[in-house]
């Protein structure tokens, strides 16, 4: 199963997901899912969380990084678990608000 | 570990002067000891029968009723706090302070939150066993820092109704 | 309505520069997340599945029109240009930015607002009777004890670590608006026997996993005993509530693990060791308070409304406004105007800047300035002169706030769920909203007649479900919504929670099976009962088997 991180950002609590290059020493947060980093085995999955838990604790970047399981769509890259996919967009009730929007900006 | 204690002339760093024994060590025979209440209650005579002061420190769930009678007799009251958010040791420095008149040393350990001081030293607290080497910055941002309280306690500070109507 | 004085303002304003400490050394990574979290939840501030959200307080539900300017403001400035109003009569913004929280506890400092203790396990918001001060029997205005309950609460040194949070609730009146048998404290205004005013208090009630209405630990208590006796209250619970297990942390479980009566025995004998360490009431603090909440001017007004009963003649859009929004005030030629928040298709309980901004003229206009929040998630003018109904009327219309459903089927209590908290297993807010299309024909609401369907989007109940006389519960079935359908509850006086009718539905379903239980009842109902009525006298059988299919 593909999977990305995703996290809030500490200073305004904005869904963001890392992004960082196999052997990078941090990664960077971005905030379209579609350029997050997805792992596609055990070992870079663990190798992304790592990065984004080092983000929570040592730069106090984000809060409660965790790993989420997407997979492509005709629509684009999207999370399975429908919680997730509504943290990623935005409130299904105002789709005018949230990352939905507009080109993930906030 | 810092040992922070609030005096009337604003707070200390201190070394803390008490030996804490756990369930088995040796009792010494001199030297300020500070023992749990299972302890002190299995072991009363030979620990009060001692010439050094004596402490002993409540667990979140052992009730202040348990020391009520031997307050004169101790030196110190711990109350632990295994995590910060078990605010019951808050019930028990008020009871042991405004019900059962202790009057020694009552000292908060455990999972010690400076933001909790303000609190604490309301409640009766006079030490704290803080884990943070900032402790004494911590203290002097955190106390003082809200001027107005609503709530009477021990503490004897005038509450806003008795500012009101002092003001009249 | 309670007007700070210096000690007030002074509390206020240095719990802002102290929140704006604790923020500043998160931000500086001297505080972690873990120490930051109950700093942060004292203030009211959650970190939601978006954004932050601020949930800030409005004591027992009452505001002016300055005030709610200043949430329109903070709304357009530091938000998405809206706020919610929740079912304990608070506002929660869902946008805000931690870095800019600071600023916005500062702006509402500045109107005699603030966000202290909406979250976290200390005591929280005091709610009351959204009629309070105007409805007729009242033995007196609860919110004179609310301001009262609010002050002594506030940063009690002892009671902000509980086990959970706690919920109080007040009415001065029999009908009881607030809910108040299902809160941790539920106070009922009584007379004794001599007709001095007093409290029946009422302990362990609460929604939630384990719903409980709560019970009556003392019939009549004194006024001037009520702080002394919350104080003994809370440090039994303080001492006694689960901290092992965070289901089974509320004072609803302690007294129901305890029994009522040990309950009530350990409380009586903690009062009365109390003695002179207990909190005191003193008569000139007490009516210092209690003048704030003095009537208003009112006018001598003759009973009859001529010009409105004229216009509610050759207006039907009016007329229903007047028969379901408008209720009697005590005072001749006044009334209650109510402001339902659930138009059809949208949000329940949402309302925009621009809203914000016309109830706060509307309020000058017509209401004295004041505001009343309802714990259904609408709004009040309570002190309207009948006569200038219609023009107040034409105002709403023109900010999109006629709706006309109050207590109606679409007047729904709804809490955010899964679109915006954390918490959620299901969303809620869709679900309203479908129910609202299905159920838009005036004339088919009308002769439904009275219904309350809650909606929770997880067991927290923040959507009160469990009191519905049609509640809905969102759970998550295998990564799929799903909801369950009960039905029966009651929030007021005659409290009583909701039965589970059976197995539960996907979210195209339920809004037929609302539609198979609203046609049960309109088959079998006897003149004039209303859906409650109908459902007490015939039972859950013939709703079952028509949703199911069994009959």
């Amino acid at each position: 199963m593909d999977q990305v991180v995703i996290a809030n950002r500490l200073s305004d609590g904005v869904v963001v997901f890392l992004a960082a290059a196999p052997g990078s020493a941090r990664g960077e947060w971005m905030l379209r899912l579609e350029d997050a980093s997805v792992a596609r085995d055990d070992a870079r999955a663990q190798e992304i969380l790592a990065l984004g838990l080092a983000s929570a604790r040592d730069r106090n970047e984000v809060i409660d990084p965790y790993l989420i399981d997407v997979e492509q769509t005709p629509s684009g890259l999207r999370p399975t678990r429908y919680r997730e996919l509504i943290r990623a967009f935005g409130p299904t009730v105002r789709q005018d608000l949230g990352k939905q929007a507009g080109s993930g900006e906030v | 570990m810092a040992l922070l204690e609030s005096r009337a002339d604003g707070p200390a760093l201190i070394d803390d002067r008490y030996l804490r024994l756990d369930e088995t060590a040796p009792i010494p025979a001199e030297g300020a000891v500070l023992v749990s209440l299972v302890r002190f209650h299995a072991e009363r005579a030979a620990l009060l029968a001692r010439k050094a002061p004596l402490g002993v420190w409540l667990a979140s769930n052992e009730k202040p009723v348990a020391v009520a009678d031997d307050l004169e007799r101790l030196a110190l009251v711990a109350l632990d706090f295994p995590v910060f958010s078990d605010g019951r040791a808050f019930s028990s420095a008020r009871l042991l302070r405004e019900r059962y008149g202790y009057k020694g040393e009552l000292r908060a350990i455990g999972d010690v939150l400076c933001e909790q001081l303000p609190f604490m030293l309301r409640s009766g607290f006079d030490s704290f066993d803080m884990k943070s080497p900032k402790a004494l910055e911590e203290f002097r941002a955190v106390v003082g820092e809200v001027r107005v309280v609503y709530q009477p306690t021990g503490d004897g500070r005038p509450t806003a109704i008795d500012r009101r109507l002092g003001r009249r | 309505m309670y007007q700070y004085d210096e000690f007030d303002h002074a509390l206020v304003q240095d719990r802002v520069t102290q929140f704006r400490r604790q923020v500043e050394r998160r931000l500086a990574g001297e505080l972690t997340e873990d120490q930051f979290r109950p700093l942060r939840l004292m203030n009211g501030l959650y970190l939601q599945l978006h954004a932050y959200m601020l949930r800030v307080a409005i004591p027992y539900g009452t505001l002016d029109s300055r005030q709610m300017r200043k949430l329109a403001y903070i709304a357009r400035r530091y938000d998405k240009g809206y706020g919610h109003f929740t079912t304990r009569q608070n506002l929660q913004y869902n946008w805000p930015k931690l870095e800019e929280t600071p600023d916005i506890l500062a702006e509402l400092a500045e109107v005699e607002m603030h966000a202290i203790q909406t979250s976290g396990n200390c005591i929280r918001n005091v709610t009351s009777d959204q009629y309070a001060g105007a409805a007729e029997g009242e033995i007196e205005d609860p919110r004179i004890w609310c301001e009262i309950i609010r002050q002594w609460s506030t940063l009690h040194p002892e009671f902000s670590f509980l086990p959970r949070k706690f919920k109080i609730a007040v009415t001065g009146s029999e009908h009881d608006r607030a809910a108040v048998k299902v809160h941790d404290i539920g106070l009922i205004m009584r007379r004794d026997g001599s007709g001095q005013a007093g409290f029946e208090v009422i302990v362990g009630g609460g929604l939630g996993r384990t719903p409980f209405i709560g019970k009556t630990i003392r019939g009549f208590l004194p006024k001037e005993h009520l702080l002394s006796y919350l104080e003994a209250i809370l440090r039994v619970y303080n001492q006694l509530g689960r901290r092992d297990n965070k289901f089974k942390a509320r004072i609803k479980v302690t007294v129901h693990e305890t029994g009522a009566e040990e309950f009530t025995r350990l409380v009586d004998e903690e009062w009365a060791a109390m003695g002179d360490t207990a909190p005191k009431l003193p008569k000139q603090e007490v009516d210092r308070i209690a003048r704030y909440f003095e009537p208003p001017a009112f006018r001598a007004l003759p009973k009859a409304a001529p010009a409105s009963e004229a216009r509610a003649k050759s207006d039907p859009g009016f007329a229903a406004w007047v028969r379901h929004n408008v209720s009697p005030h005590k005072i001749s030629g006044y009334a209650i105007a109510n402001i339902s928040l659930k138009p059809v298709g949208k949000p329940p309980g949402d309302a925009t800047a621009e809203q914000m901004d016309a109830v706060a003229d509307l309020a000058d206009g017509f209401s004295f300035g004041e505001i009343r929040v309802t714990h259904a998630q609408n709004l009040v003018l309570p002190h309207v002169e009948r006569e200038s109904l219609p023009v107040l009327y034409d105002g709403l219309v023109a900010a999109g706030l006629a709706a006309s459903n109050i207590g109606l089927l679409s007047d729904i209590i709804a809490c955010p769920g899964l679109d915006y908290c954390a918490l959620a297993n299901a969303r809620s807010i869709p679900i309203a909203e479908r129910i609202t299309e299905r159920f838009a024909d005036r004339d088919r609401l009308e002769l439904i007649g009275e219904m309350q369907i809650k909606i929770s989007g997880c067991i927290n109940a923040c959507g009160h479900h469990h009191v519905g006389h049609i509640g809905i519960l969102g759970v998550d079935r295998k990564g799929e919504e799903h909801y369950q359908v009960q039905i029966g509850g009651s929030a007021t006086e005659d409290a009583a929670l909701g039965r589970i009718l059976g197995r539960g539905f996907s979210a195209d379903e339920v809004v037929d099976v609302v539609e198979k239980i609203v046609d049960t009842y309109l088959e079998r109902r006897t003149q004039g009962e209303s859906f409650i009525e109908t459902y007490r006298r015939i039972g859950q059988d013939p709703f079952k088997e028509r949703v199911y299919g069994t009959a």
